[in-house]
Formats: structure tokens, sequence, C-alpha cells
């Protein structure tokens, strides 16, 4: 951090250092003195409008009243926040605010935990002399799917409206009316459907906006709380989960400067409902004659255990695969790595489904850009899936950055995204004709991008934009950022959360845990305490299906992953899962991949293991438990060195920590890490350097790649945030939002095909089709299909652009 | 009274008593010559502030572009001479915006005038209009090459637009509501963020006077501090009300009954607001032989404002004049701060319960307490706890019930209603028997809306 000016300011006769220009509200409290608020937020522009925070300040014309969140500290100031007149405001504010305001506090959700309720404890006059009749509004109203509305509540602070327009950019709810009758609503037509609704839930300083999956659930005195790091968005942004009797009822966003400032999508704030689904796999299942039959956990592990040893002895380990662990925990991850080198002896392992960037580029590339980078960035390049969608943790940082921090914003994708707005520099293009774009680029064809390039501070964020041009694209991308930003900051994304993590553990079949190559000297290290690991290069997630559809590969363990749904090419997935000689599942659910394994095995979700977390950026952050696993359901970590045991051959995993520690001793970025100090010094977790790494330095611009087909239609297929995964399929509250089946067309393609905007188009693609609701959309680029990945009722189209629309 | 011409508001009348003569020569002059002239003239603001029009100038921000933003939002209760002089001499007020524009660098000017002002606003666009086929406005101005392009905006019938930075909010398409001062001062950080001078009409109206008198004739016109002349609304309880243009230090004793022609039907007086429905009250006993000059009229503790004295004889019913004035306030808030939001909608409460015969004793010091937390220690000028002055300025008859009237107070509750209720007037005040419209009756958001008066809070 820079070194700020400070300033002496004399707060209730105590002397300070504050920085210079900071608010003093702020300055106080961070001096100790809370000086009453509810519409300032520390994230967001103050408005003075409640008029609480009033204190006041020496002036050579005598004591003036000024409020504390519009009153930025000078040198030498003399603040009183104690004084009569002070106090005598701060009860006449509380007493107005109190006028019209319900008092229902025994049947409000926030009660108990209630900034009103609490400073009308601390500061109020206690009594009411408002005679009159007060203000009355219908109570409650839906203004979303997720969001009810008590106007009668509310005290105007402007909190929810200013965080809709200033931080999430979706102002759908406004002040309307003036005067004593204004009041918030959202507009006619318009409900407050944005991805970020629940954060205005959780900053209403009174119960005027509830959220319906928590209303009326608990007291919040009641509740249970525990810190964690959600694991339904990439950066993993820092929660505080509630549980009452076992039961998680919400999670809260903890404000810190690493991540997520508080902020979390609806998404990683909702999707709790998961884990209470009475669909849970509770007791281990075996098939028997075709037949799942629940047998007991030795009984289930010994017949995986043969099975396992059976292929092994016949065919070797090549003929084992393990896909998945990209959704767990570091440590489940590294049981997963380890139990396929050591008891199954494969490197066929993968934690991307095909959908993800190279290994060594998504683990191990130099100069990695950390979240905070992007508030220090001059210019932000994104060239990557829209982040709104998939990564909404980082949509909100690029869009302050850009907004309130000046920084140019070069957006680059094949339709809109929600940055557009806030892009000073937008280049769309057709899908599977981004390298023609890259080569424009390298040719320095569009010099307003060239120039932001030129920039002292760049931060790339690269991705798969659309499936039609390859993941290689996004490494020619960094490279080209690189060539023209010689000190640029990337950051690789990819959309399952704690890929990084299971890469870091070497889920991939090149890489080792601590990033290590198997070639290498630190694959020497590791055998040392290891014992041997397979020397050839194993399998990714394409080719472990693929042989299972050949043959070759004959023995599959998924643990928490169903390619059928996730990948972008599912006939494979479905091809080899049929094919598939033997398949052992862990997983929380049934789903369309495990359905028909042989062994399906009952796992722990999020909350009902620790561990630690490996995010976007390598930080690492520390995942709590506030509740048992339903069942019968274990660890992944715990059934893996059960299989392995009864395989005869012994992992040593007795507990997670002990696993963390495991990681520390052989993966030199992660020797500094203990639970201790992720719980007591580093909360917000630690960021795990790249050194110790096969570091990525060079990498080649490859120019020549795909060429935008020529057809006059292509596709673009992408994920948004509410999918069809298994996880959404069994949060209700959710899963209703996502779009379902449909396909977006620019409105000037409509006539030729005669689509209509709400009717059915049949979409077909080389590799499926199916029948779509239609869309009109100026965000889809004419000759551009916009299809929405993964949604209830939906065909799979593939990847493959090219693609005819017509209507059924 | 005078006659005046029916074509006062054409350019060829304008020009024909010398106008447009000093906006040309003021090309000639250099920004620190124009603002030192109108510096050495005294001239203070007509908008309510009196706030010196020179000074102003000279605090605007380096920034470029500047703008400029005329407030014809004339709203203030009582006050309607921005009207006449923007119906009958448009040009005038022209002229001084090009003396302003070309003394502040300004390029792009904004006339704001009141969204209920369709006639003036009419008359003002043809000016408009006239100036710019006669190339006094538009790309080069008089033969020059200062370009100068003016934007006439009609509001949206709120009365908080006149307050300069709500109405800047208002020009840029946003909720009509004060911003906060600091940053948003218009000198620094005004329209779209930029240096901004906002001018009341009248202020504007008399630079072209300055310029062709010279500052020292001009504040030679009185005898007193208050230089030049200054209109008047006058209203209310006398024989002869209207605008009358008059020189500061003529007493109120003087604007009443020699200028307005004193009391109809020879009743006493009771009181005057003396500068606009946010000026605190004066009454004949203290106030009648006062100067009214700006000095004069701060140290009795109230205002010269806007320039409206409303007039009040002795059978008016005081709790009814301050419950009529704070629904005003009431209804006029725009929401934003607590105090005012909430306080002054309870005043007006208390106030319709004591005139209906609901009154308590203790209700007129709740009544003080509340205006207390309005504008805390009710002095004047108020200390400004509120983002805007509307709030505290609701409060100012509550302060005169308290001084000069508790005895009125006191025998609505004791006489269970107002004991004026059978005598007079009750015909233009019917606004007590309309019920509280419902939520659905209220216009959608009448800053916003179309351009009309939103139906009256009434209860």
């Amino acid at each position: 951090m820079s070194e700020a000016k400070l300033v002496t300011v004399t707060i209730n006769g105590v002397e300070s250092q504050v920085p210079a220009g900071e608010l003093l509200i702020k300055a106080a409290q961070d001096e100790g003195t809370y000086i009453p608020r509810f519409c300032w937020h520390q994230r967001m522009s103050p408005v003075g409008m409640c008029r609480m925070c009033l204190v006041e300040i020496e002036t050579p014309r005598g004591p003036m009243m000024v409020t504390a969140c519009t009153s930025p500290v000078s040198d030498g100031m003399v603040v009183d926040t104690e004084s009569e007149e002070v106090k005598k405001a701060q009860e006449a504010i509380l007493e107005f605010l109190l006028a019209n305001h319900p008092l229902d506090c025994p049947v409000c959700d926030k009660g108990g935990e209630c900034p009103l309720q609490d400073q009308a404890l601390a500061y109020g006059p206690g009594e009411s002399r408002f005679v009159e009749i007060k203000r009355s509004f219908e109570k409650p109203i839906p203004i979303s799917e997720l969001v009810l509305l008590d106007r009668e509540r509310c005290i105007l602070c402007a909190l929810c409206t200013r965080f809709s327009e200033e931080i999430s950019g979706d102002p759908l709810i406004e002040f309307q009316h003036r005067g004593n009758t204004t009041e918030v609503n959202t507009f006619p037509d318009l409900p407050f459907s944005s991805y970020f609704s629940g954060n205005t839930v959780q900053i209403c300083p009174v119960g005027a906006l509830t959220a319906k999956p928590y209303r009326f659930r608990a007291r919040p005195w009641d509740l249970q709380k525990v810190e964690s790091s959600s694991l339904q968005d990439t950066a993993h942004p820092r929660i505080e989960i509630h549980a009452s009797q076992n039961e998680i009822l919400r999670y809260t966003g903890v404000d810190n400067d690493a991540t997520n400032h508080g902020w979390l999508s609806d998404k990683a704030r909702f999707g709790y409902e998961y884990l209470r689904s009475d669909q849970r796999l509770t007791s281990p299942l075996v098939r028997r004659g075709g037949e799942l039959v629940e047998v007991s956990w030795t009984e289930a592990i010994d017949t995986a255990a043969n099975r396992l040893d059976l292929i092994k002895s016949e065919d070797g380990g090549e003929a084992l695969a393990v896909i998945g662990g990209a959704q767990g925990t570091n440590e489940d991850a590294y049981a997963i790595s380890k139990f396929a080198r050591v008891a199954l002896g494969s490197n066929n392992v993968d934690a991307r489904l095909d959908d993800a960037l190279a290994s060594h580029f998504l683990s191990a590339s130099v100069d990695r850009a950390t979240i905070a980078d992007i508030d220090d960035a001059d210019t932000i390049v994104v060239w990557a899936p829209d982040l709104k969608e998939e990564h909404p943790t980082l949509y909100l940082r690029v869009r302050r950055a850009a907004q309130e921090l000046g920084a140019t914003l070069v957006v680059i994708h094949p339709r809109a995204t929600g940055l557009d707005d806030r892009a000073s520099h937008k280049l769309t293009y057709r899908p599977g004709g981004g390298y023609e774009l890259l080569d424009e680029l390298a040719n320095g064809d569009h010099p307003e991008v060239s120039q932001a390039f030129a920039a002292e501070k760049v931060v790339a964020l690269v991705g798969i934009a659309s499936h039609a041009d390859g993941p290689q694209l996004a490494e020619s991308v960094a490279a080209l950022v690189r060539r023209k930003a010689v000190h640029a900051k990337l950051m690789p994304l990819n959309s399952r959360a704690n890929t990084y993590g299971a890469l870091d553990m070497g889920l991939a079949p090149d890489l080792l845990p601590g990033r290590v190559g198997l070639d290498t000297i630190g694959c020497a290290n590791l055998a040392a305490s290891w014992g041997d690991i397979p020397a050839v290069i194993g399998r990714d997630t394409r080719q472990i299906l693929q042989g299972l559809d050949s043959g070759e590969v004959r023995g599959l363990v998924l643990v928490g992953a169903d390619p059928i749904n996730d990948l972008p090419e599912p006939s494979i997935a479905v091809d080899a899962l049929d094919a598939a000689e033997y398949v052992i599942a862990i997983d929380l659910f049934l789903n369309d991949s495990n359905r028909n394994a042989d062994v399906i095995l009952p796992a722990s979700g999020f909350s009902e293991k620790e561990g630690t977390v490996t995010n976007v950026e390598g930080r690492v952050q520390k995942v709590n438990q506030i509740r048992p696993a339903p069942g019968q359901a274990r660890t992944d970590w715990a059934i893996l060195d059960d299989i392995a045991t009864r395989m005869g051959v012994s992992l040593g995993l007795a507990s997670a920590e002990g696993i963390t520690k495991e990681i520390a001793t052989v993966s030199p970025a992660y020797e500094d890490l203990t639970w201790d100090s992720l719980e007591w010094d580093h909360r917000d977790g630690i960021v795990v350097p790249i050194h110790g790494a096969q570091a990525i330095n060079h990498i080649p611009v490859a120019l020549q790649g795909s060429k935008a087909p020529t057809a006059k239609l292509t596709l673009h297929v992408a994920r948004v945030m509410y999918d069809n995964g298994v996880r959404l399929q069994h949060s209700p509250s959710l899963h209703k939002l996502g779009p379902g089946a449909v396909a977006h067309l620019n409105p000037g393609d409509a006539p030729s095909i005669g689509a209509r905007d709400g009717h059915t188009i049949k979409v077909v693609t080389t590799r499926g089709e199916g029948e779509f609701t239609c869309v009109l959309d100026e965000g889809t680029p004419t000759g551009v299909v916009y299809v929405p990945f993964n949604q209830q009722g939906a065909s799979s189209l593939g990847s493959d652009p090219v693609v005819r629309v017509t209507t059924s | 009274m005078v006659d005046h011409p029916s074509d006062s508001h054409t350019i060829a009348r304008y020009e024909s008593t010398r106008g447009y003569t000093q906006g040309k020569r003021a090309l000639g002059l250099t920004r620190d010559e124009l603002i030192e002239e109108i510096k050495m003239s005294g001239l203070l603001g007509r908008g309510g502030a009196a706030f010196p029009a020179g000074l102003k100038w000279s605090l605007l921000a380096p920034a470029r572009p500047s703008y400029l933003v005329v407030n014809a939002d004339e709203s203030e209760p009582g006050t309607f001479k921005d009207r006449q002089l923007l119906e009958r001499d448009p040009h005038q007020m022209i002229e001084g915006i090009i003396i302003t524009s070309i003394a502040n660098e300004v390029h792009h000017a904004f006339v704001y005038i009141r969204g209920e002002y369709s006639k003036p606003a009419r008359r003002v666009q043809a000016a408009v209009d006239e100036a710019y086929a006669k190339g006094y406005l538009g790309k080069g101005i008089f033969g020059s090459d200062y370009v100068l392009e003016v934007t006439v905006h009609l509001g949206g019938g709120a009365y908080i637009c006149g307050e300069e930075t709500a109405m800047i909010n208002s020009l840029e398409g946003k909720r009509g509501e004060p911003r906060l001062k600091p940053p948003y001062f218009p000198a620094a950080k005004g329209l779209y963020m930029m240096p901004t001078i906002v001018s009341n009409v009248e202020t504007v109206s008399n630079l072209p006077h300055i310029l062709a008198m010279g500052a020292g004739e001009f504040s030679g016109l009185t005898g007193n501090a208050d230089t030049g002349t200054f209109m008047t609304s006058l209203s209310g309880h006398v024989n002869r009300p209207g605008n009358y243009e008059l020189a500061h230090g003529i007493t109120w004793r003087e604007l009443i009954y020699d200028v307005g022609g004193g009391i109809p039907d020879g009743k006493g007086l009771k009181a005057w607001i003396p500068g606009g429905a946010s000026a605190p009250w004066f009454v004949p006993e203290e106030h009648l032989d006062l100067e009214i000059t700006k000095d004069a009229t701060a140290a009795a503790g109230s205002m010269l404002g806007s320039g409206a004295v409303i007039v009040m004889d002795e059978d008016t019913c005081m709790v009814k004049a301050a419950e009529r004035v704070i629904r005003f306030f009431a209804h006029e808030s725009c929401g934003q701060c607590t105090p005012c939001r909430e306080g002054t909608t309870w005043l007006e409460m208390i106030l319709r319960r004591i005139e209906e015969g609901q009154g308590r004793a203790v209700d007129l010091d709740l009544l003080v307490d509340v205006s207390d937390g309005i504008s805390i220690g009710l002095v004047w000028p108020p200390k400004m706890t509120t983002i805007c002055p509307l709030g505290p300025s609701a409060v100012s008859p509550i302060i005169a019930l308290r001084d000069y009237f508790r005895d009125e107070v006191d025998s609505h509750v004791s006489n269970g209603g107002c004991p004026y209720k059978t005598q007079t007037r009750e015909t233009s005040e019917k606004t007590s028997e309309v019920d509280r419209p419902s939520d659905k009756d209220l216009m959608p958001s009448s800053e916003r809306g179309s351009g009309g008066r939103p139906p009256e809070v009434a209860e």
C-alpha cells in the first residue's frame, strides 16, 4: 500500500493521525469512534441523506454541524461527536425515522440485527411523540423472484438504489415520487432481476428488502455462524455461513479488500439450498443385477477396490482414469491426485472438463494478475467469457475500475457483455473468427486498442470467449498482450471454482502437486515421498472419454463431475459412459453421468468439511464446516484413502489438516500455508507464489488458427449464471431463474429466417439440433445465433459454429 | 403605474431602446474588466441568497467548458417578478446572458424555466430565436468568432429545482434533488461536472443596465449599501398588489401603505412575509419602520429572499397561514434528508390537527421541538443541517407562532378549533376538505412528470 499523507484530527479530545482526504466517518471509525449512520457505506459514494452522522466541527465562526459522511478530514480538524447539540440532532433524526417506521420488529427478519433498532437503542430518544397516522403501503411486494420489498419499513437511505446503479450496473430499483411520499420501487414491468440483488437485502439497514429463501426462517440470535469462501464463484468471495440446527439458512458476504468487497452474486449468495436437498446421496450404492442397492461402506469400498485392482493387474494403470475434483477442496484434490498416481498408477487424471485452458497456462503463467491488480490497472483487457455471467466478482471489480478508478477497458467478445457500457473499446467478432481478429490486433489494425496496450499497467483477463476458437486462442491472446505490453499481468480464467486449486494439486495429466511437471526434479522429489510415479503423460478428459469408448480405458472414477452436462461436446461423454466397463462415482447427487455407474459413493459437500481452496488469482483461503454431512456421506479424501487401502496401497491420509501439512511439504508454493495462519493471521487468504513451479515465461503467438466459418449464421454457445448444473437443479430458488431453451438472434436476421420473438425455432449444427424459443436481441450481432449453454429442456448443439436455423 | 408597451418582448422594440449595444460592447472587454465592473456595481443575486454577482463570477473554477444556467424556475410562493421579466422583456435577459457568458467564457447557456410558465417560456424561446436570426446568438455573435448557444428548458414543476444544484440535476435528466455541497459547488463542479454560473433572471437582466450606466451610477441608485433597484412582488391583503421596481432603502411601512395602498377595508396589519415563503415573518409592532435592505432585514432575523412580500391582515388565522406555508414545503421536499422529509409533513399534520380542533396544549412545544430537529438551534440564517435550505426554511412560520402568536394557537386549542373559521375567506381555501390522495392518485414521479403541477397533498 502506498503511504498516504497523514493529517492530525482531534476527535472528542483525542488527537490522531489519519489519511488526508478520508471521510470523517471512516477516519473516526478506524480510530475507534463510531459515528452512527444509515446511508453511508464504505464501498459507495456518500449521499448525506439520513443525516444521522451529524457531528460538530470547530470553525473560525464557532462550532458547525456537518455530516461526517460527506466531510473529508483536514489537518487540525477538531471534531465533537458527543456534544449536546449532536445528541439532540441524533435523537431528532431517530424520532423522524421512527415516526413512520412500523414497529413490527417481532415479525421482521431484520429484528435482532437491525441498525435502526440498534441505533434507536443507543442514540434514540426512547419514545415517540408522533401521534398522527403512519404512512402506509401495500406490504410486502415481490420485486423479483428472490427479493420482496416492504416500503413501510424503508427509511430511504439509498443503499439499494446506489448499489444497483454504482456497483452492479443494473439500475432497476429507484426512488419514485418525492418528499414524504418518496418510495423505493422498481419500474413497471421491469423486475429487479439483477444477478446481484441479494446484496441489497444484506445492506438494507431495516427489513425493507428481504430475500425469499431466508424470510421467516430464523431469528438472527439463533444463528450459528462460520466464515468460509464461496465455491460458486472463481474468485472465492468471502462469506459467512449462517445455520440453525444443522441447516444452512443463508450466506452473507464478508467485506474484504482482497476479493469481493462484501458483494456476492445471487448464485453465490443463495446457492446453498442443494445442500439440504432430500435428493442428496446418503448411503453407498452398488449395482446388483442392474439395480442400485444400498450397501455398507465396507462392502462398497471392497467392491470398488477389487474391480480397480483387477483392471490394474490386467492392463496396468493406463486402463484406469479419474475425472473431477475442481469443485472440492485442495485436500480432496490432493487425495485424488495421489490416489490416481500411487494407488491406480495412472496419470489419467483431469479436473478440467474439456472446456478449459491448458493446464500449464492456467496454473503456472508468470506475472499472474491478482484481483487487486485490477484496481491499479491503466488498461484492462477482457477477452474472455462474459464476466457478469461466469465471473461475477471479477465483473464487479473490473466494472469499478473502469467506472470509478479511471482504467481504460477493452472488451473483446462475440456479442454484448455486461461490461460493454463501461468499456472504452469494444470489439466484436464472429465465433470462430478469433484468430483473424488477433491477427488484426497484431498488425495494429485497431489503433485505439494498440494505444490502450501502450499504458504502463496492463491487466489482461483471458479465457475462452467462444468454444468455436478452441482453448489455444486464449494463450495466443495472452502472448500478444505480453508482446504489446511487456509488463502486462495476466489472469487466465476458468469456470469451475476450484480448478486452480485442483491444478496446483496435480489434477492434470501432465502436472503433479506443486505445479511440477512429470519429467522434472520436482517429480523426483515427490517420488521420494509418494513412491513411484508413472512417467508417461496421461490422458486429459477428452482422451479419457475417447479411451473409454475404444476400450483402452476400462475403469473410471468420477469425483463430483458430470461430463455429459458439462462438456462442450456432450456426445463424446454419452458414448464414453455407455461404453465404459466400470464406473465408480463419488458425488452428492445422482446425475446424468453417474446414473449408470457401478458403485456410487455419497460425498460430503461444501460447509460439511474443512479445507483450503485456491482462487483465480492463486489466493488460498480456508473453507469451514458448519453442519455434518447427511447420512453416511464422507469426504472425498477419506473415501479414496479407504479404496486405496483396500487395494493394498497406503496413501497415509488421516485428516484434512494432515493433508494440508503434507501439501506444504511436497509443494514449495504451499510451504508456508497452515490452517492456523489462514484462520488467524490471514483470514482473507494468501496468494501462493509461482516460484517452485515450471514458470511459463514464453508463449509463442500463434496467429494461425481456425478461420471464421463462411456460413451465413454462426453459433455462439456460452454459459450464463444460472444453468442446469446439478447444484442449481437442487436449489429451487435459483433453478427457475435460468433462461431455459432460448436462442438469441439479431432482429435484422429474423425476417430472412422467418423467426419471431417468442416463437419456436429449430437450430441445427453438425453435432446436434433442437428447438428453442427465439429471443430477438440487439446484443447479438447479425450473423450470430447465441444459445446459453446447459439449460433446462435445451438440446446440446456442440461447439461447431456452423449452424442452420429454421422455423419449426 | 406605467402602461407597458405591448411589443416590449420583441427584438425590434428592445433594439429601439439601445438594446444589445452592451452585449456587443462586452465582446471588447476582458473577463477581468467585466468582473471588476460588476463587483463595483455591488449587484447582489436576486434569487434569494443575495450573493454578490461579481464575486460569484470571480470564483468560477478554471476548467472549461463552463456553463451558464439562468434560474427562471420562479416558484417561491408569492414571487412573480421573473415571470414579468421573462414575458415582457426577454431580450434584456438574453443580453444579460451574453454579458455573463462573455465574462465567464461560456459558450452554452441554459434558461431553466418553471414548468408552469408556459407563456413566459414561449416568449423566451421566441426571443432566443429572434436573437439567433439576428446573429446575436449562435456561431459568431455580433460578427465575432464567439460562439454562444442558448437552450431554453422547461422544468417539470418542482419547487426544489429552483435550488441551483437540483436544477443542474434536473437539466442533466436526473431526479431534481440538491447535490451535496461540498463537493458539488456549481462554480467548481456544476452542470456535467464542469464550472457553472447559476444566476437568477432578475440578476442577469440588470447587467445591460450596469454596463450602460456604469457601475458607479448603478450603485448610486440607492443611498445605501444595497445598490441598484430591486423588484418586489407585493401580494396578499393590500389594495394594490403587483410587481414594483423600487430603490433599496424604503421602509416596510412605505411599501405596504404607500406603494401597496394599504390594507383593504381599512383593516389592521397582522404580519407579513418579507422575502418569499422561506423568510421568517415580520410583525408591525417590531418591523414596520425597518428599511428594506439586506442588512437591516438580516439584523431583524429574516431576509429579502426572492423579493416577495405577502401581507396578512388582522383577520388572518395564523395557524391556518402557517399550515398553508408548511404544506407547501412538505409537498415540495425532495425527500432526501430525513428531517425535511419526515419533519415538514409532521409539522403539517400537527397544524392541521390544531386547526381542526384536535389540538393539545403540548402541541406548540412539539411544533417548536420538531422544528428544532429540522433546523438545529432554530437560528436565522439556519445552521444548514440538511443538504439544502428547504427544510430549515419551512420552519419559519412556527417561529412566528412561537414568538408572536402563541395566544392564537392557545385559543385554537381551548376553542376546539379555529376561531376565525366562521368569519372570512374560507372560499379560496377548501383544501382541508379534500381527502389525502391515495398512492395511485399521485403522479408516478412529479419531478419527471409532464410538466403539470402534481396534485397537492392535503389531509
